[in-house]
């Protein structure tokens, strides 16, 4: 267990946001109570809103803490409007949150296709959303999010944007993106996992999902989770500092990489390399070897990877991303997410090439089996 | 504590400290054993998932359960939230009833939840309490009807300490086929609960009210005979469908810690309680006149106190003694100025409810504390009642 490559589903908490949070553990105090052990807290949960504010480019009023990315997907998208719309390639937290809305169809490199989102929209009437990720969970593919943004508006419709994946690995900033409402997990970005925002922009009132006391404006009730929004806040606080960073070194990283595994097998295929993507994720297909085998060969050797989504990687469907993306079955099973991290090392990304390769060298001589095991 | 060297914590019904035991469980998932415990096919995901399903073991044990009826959430808000609408909205969904039973002196979000409940089709009838806080079983009995989905009341409240008589009324639900809620927020690790004996079908529970952080909570489902819910939260279909979401390794780690110390402590840490308690209550009867406890002393958890002095204006009272943490009413509602609705349940005066406040023992209190709030709380009674309290006039 030495080489974690899979940054997309979790990452380590940032040394400095856990020694915030341990900090925050121990003190004591209900941010919601008048003594000065709630009002104590109460300030630290003011100063983590104002970073992640300042992280979406908004006022501390328009962040809204939910007990993470898939609360605050729900939270968007369930009590906005009266019909939702939804790309093919969003994380399962959107498509599920409204499983009546209508589907916008991607490309072949999974990017939403404006020319339909045109025609979806027109001649719309009553109230709508639309719903499209920053950068997908899977391939890393980005949107062309400002210009969806413009369609979505032209049409008289609400704009959400699922930034889970991007923030921190690239500028989410709610005006630039032209989002009305806008995701963010802390755990993909080395905060905290239990915890997340909704950001909603002025005059905006989704209806909320968890009723009670008047927190959070009232827009999401239930005691904060003090430590959490703490640990969060400094991840934000962080990733504002260090974006450019990370895409610089990862980009070279990740494309040496791939550059290398295809000249390993010159049949894999890079998903979604045709078009700008995150810069730490690869989604590599190899045909022929069940993404599934492969996972467990590379477990084996003590490399984590994933086939597709974290929350999925139970099941043994093929990614509805390639599938949306127009791969057939086959294609759709044989891939592998790698997600790397900041602190990602060349010569892990050394150890992974060499027992991919391996892996694919074995294919070639019929060590594994040409069919896959689903 | 920056800046409060000497105050004294007694709002533990608010929130209570992490015991370090929990802290030295839970640190280590931050960044040395991360993981996403749904990421089962590499070993940083099944190292995560161990901790979870120990974690899940941790909690069932404490209330009677088996680890796959729990279901973990973000807190009991959310806990209580999932139970009474996701019930509510799986009974409208099937034409299997439309009714909720409840009581006046619940938890403002059972409340809400419930009047959310109402204008997706439900009824709700909220039912009084006694002047000691407790609920009527027979009253309960006359409101259950053919279409009711579900009786929701708490175990413990959270204002008034009170324990309510959950067997008796469990009994009463499962006989008439009704499912039988207890947010348990504040009795999970305080009062032995079993979830088999007093026949309860959803239990909610809270990580910050049993030394634990905030942001953690559970719901215990029950699977024989099923409780049936619609998730609040989906997409990743993570705690059986019931709310998607990534699980927060650390904090689920946390609160099965929690549920472990609080089990293994139970006895013992009520006698303690009872005992701080006891010693508080004496020497403000001792020291004053027009003292007044407000809900039921016998059937209470040992930790809390809700106690009036006439004539007296409580939030006055706290004002005048910075350096003590007690509140007026629960902290979701504490910069409220109204008199708390559960004493008024209880049938106290506007005067009466505005000059009571609740004292809540925890785990690590003193009995020096004790004997220092007390006199705190004498000597800004005696003041404010001579008129020499610097914020009486305001």
């Amino acid at each position: 267990m030495d080489i974690y490559l899979d940054h997309n589903a979790t990452t380590p908490v940032l040394p400095q946001a856990a020694a915030a949070m341990a900090d925050a553990l121990a003190r004591t105090g209900n941010p919601s109570s008048v003594h000065r052990f709630g009002r104590l807290v109460r300030r630290s949960v003011d100063e983590a809103r104002e970073s992640v504010a300042a992280l979406a480019g908004v006022s501390a009023a328009n962040v809204v803490f939910t007990s993470g990315g898939s609360e605050a997907n729900n939270l968007a998208l369930r009590g906005v409007a009266d019909r939702a719309f939804v790309s093919a390639v969003e994380h399962a937290s959107v498509l599920d949150a409204v499983p009546d809305a209508d589907v916008i169809p991607v490309d072949g490199n999974g990017v939403v296709d404006r020319a339909a989102l045109k025609e979806i929209l027109a001649g719309l009437d009553g109230t709508a959303v639309v719903s499209v990720m920053l950068a997908n969970n899977e391939t890393g593919v980005i949107q062309p999010v400002a210009e969806i943004a413009e369609i979505v508006h032209a049409a008289g419709a609400l704009f959400h944007c699922d930034a889970i994946q991007a923030a921190g690995k690239r500028p989410v900033d709610m005006r630039d993106l032209g989002a009305d409402l806008m995701s963010l997990s802390a755990h993909k970005f080395g905060g905290p996992q239990g915890i997340g925002a909704l950001v909603v922009r002025d005059g905006l009132d989704p209806e909320p999902l968890i009723r009670g006391g008047g927190q959070e404006r009232r827009r999401r009730a239930g005691t904060e989770n003090v430590p959490g929004i703490v640990g969060f806040g400094v991840a934000a606080q962080h990733e504002q500092d260090a974006a450019n960073d990370y895409s610089a070194k990862l980009t070279g990283l990740r494309d040496d990489m791939e550059r290398r595994l295809l000249a390993a097998a010159p049949d894999a295929v890079i998903h979604g390399a045709g078009v700008e993507r995150l810069a730490n994720t690869s989604c590599i297909g190899l045909p022929g070897v069940s993404g599934e085998i492969q996972v467990m060969t590379l477990d084996l050797a003590g490399v984590a990877v994933s086939a597709g989504s974290a929350c999925s990687s139970g099941k043994v469907t093929p990614s509805h991303v390639l599938s949306a993306m127009g791969r057939d079955d086959e294609a759709a099973r044989s891939a592998v997410r790698v997600s790397l991290g900041a602190e990602t090392k060349a010569e892990q990304i050394d150890r992974f090439v060499e027992v991919w390769s391996d892996m694919a060298r074995r294919r070639d001589t019929g060590a594994h089996s040409r069919r896959s095991v689903a | 504590m920056t800046g409060a060297p000497t105050a004294i914590y007694l709002d533990h019904q608010a929130t209570t400290p992490v015991d370090p035991r929990v802290l030295d469980a839970m640190l280590p998932w931050f960044s040395e054993t991360f993981g996403n415990a749904h990421s089962e096919q590499h070993a940083w995901g099944r190292q995560a998932a161990e901790a979870v399903d120990a974690a899940r073991e941790q909690v069932a044990r404490l209330i009677g359960a088996e680890a796959r009826e729990i279901v973990f959430t973000s807190g009991a808000t959310e806990s209580n939230n999932l139970a009474i609408k996701g019930a509510t909205r799986f009974a409208l969904r099937h034409g299997r009833g439309r009714h909720i039973v409840t009581l006046a002196s619940e938890h403002k979000c059972v409340l809400e939840a419930c009047a959310a409940m109402e204008d997706e089709g439900a009824e709700v009838t909220v039912l009084p309490v006694g002047a000691d806080g407790l609920a009527d079983v027979q009253t309960i009995v006359e409101a259950i009807r053919d279409d009711t989905v579900l009786v929701s009341v708490m175990a413990v409240n959270n204002e008034i300490g009170v324990v309510q008589p959950l067997a008796e009324i469990g009994t009463l639900c499962r006989e008439r086929g009704v499912l039988f809620h207890a947010d348990a927020a504040q009795a999970t690790g305080k009062i032995a609960l079993d979830v088999d004996a007093m026949k309860i079908d959803l239990l909610s529970i809270s990580g910050h009210k049993v030394y634990a952080p905030k942001g953690i909570g559970a719901l215990y489902v029950r699977r024989r005979p099923r409780a049936r819910l619609l998730a609040e939260i989906s997409g990743g279909g993570q705690e059986r469908g019931m709310r998607s979401g990534t699980l927060p390794v650390p904090l689920v780690v946390a609160l099965g810690e929690a549920a472990e110390v609080a089990g293994e402590g139970l006895a013992r840490e009520g006698e303690n309680l009872a005992a701080l308690r006891a010693r508080m209550l004496a020497r403000l009867q001792d020291s004053l006149d027009g003292v007044f406890v407000n809900g039921s002393m016998e059937r209470r958890v040992p930790g809390n106190l809700n106690v009036g002095f006439t004539g007296v204006n409580a939030e006055t009272l706290m004002a005048d003694v910075p350096e003590l943490a007690i509140s007026t009413g629960s902290a979701c509602t504490s910069a409220s100025v109204e008199p708390s609705y559960v004493l008024k349940a209880l049938g106290l005066s506007d005067a009466d409810a505005g000059a009571s406040v609740r004292i809540g023992f925890g785990r690590f209190t003193t009995e020096n504390e004790v004997d220092a709030a007390a006199e705190m709380i004498v000597r800004a009674v005696q003041e404010q009642r001579a008129g020499g309290s610097a914020r009486a006039a305001e």
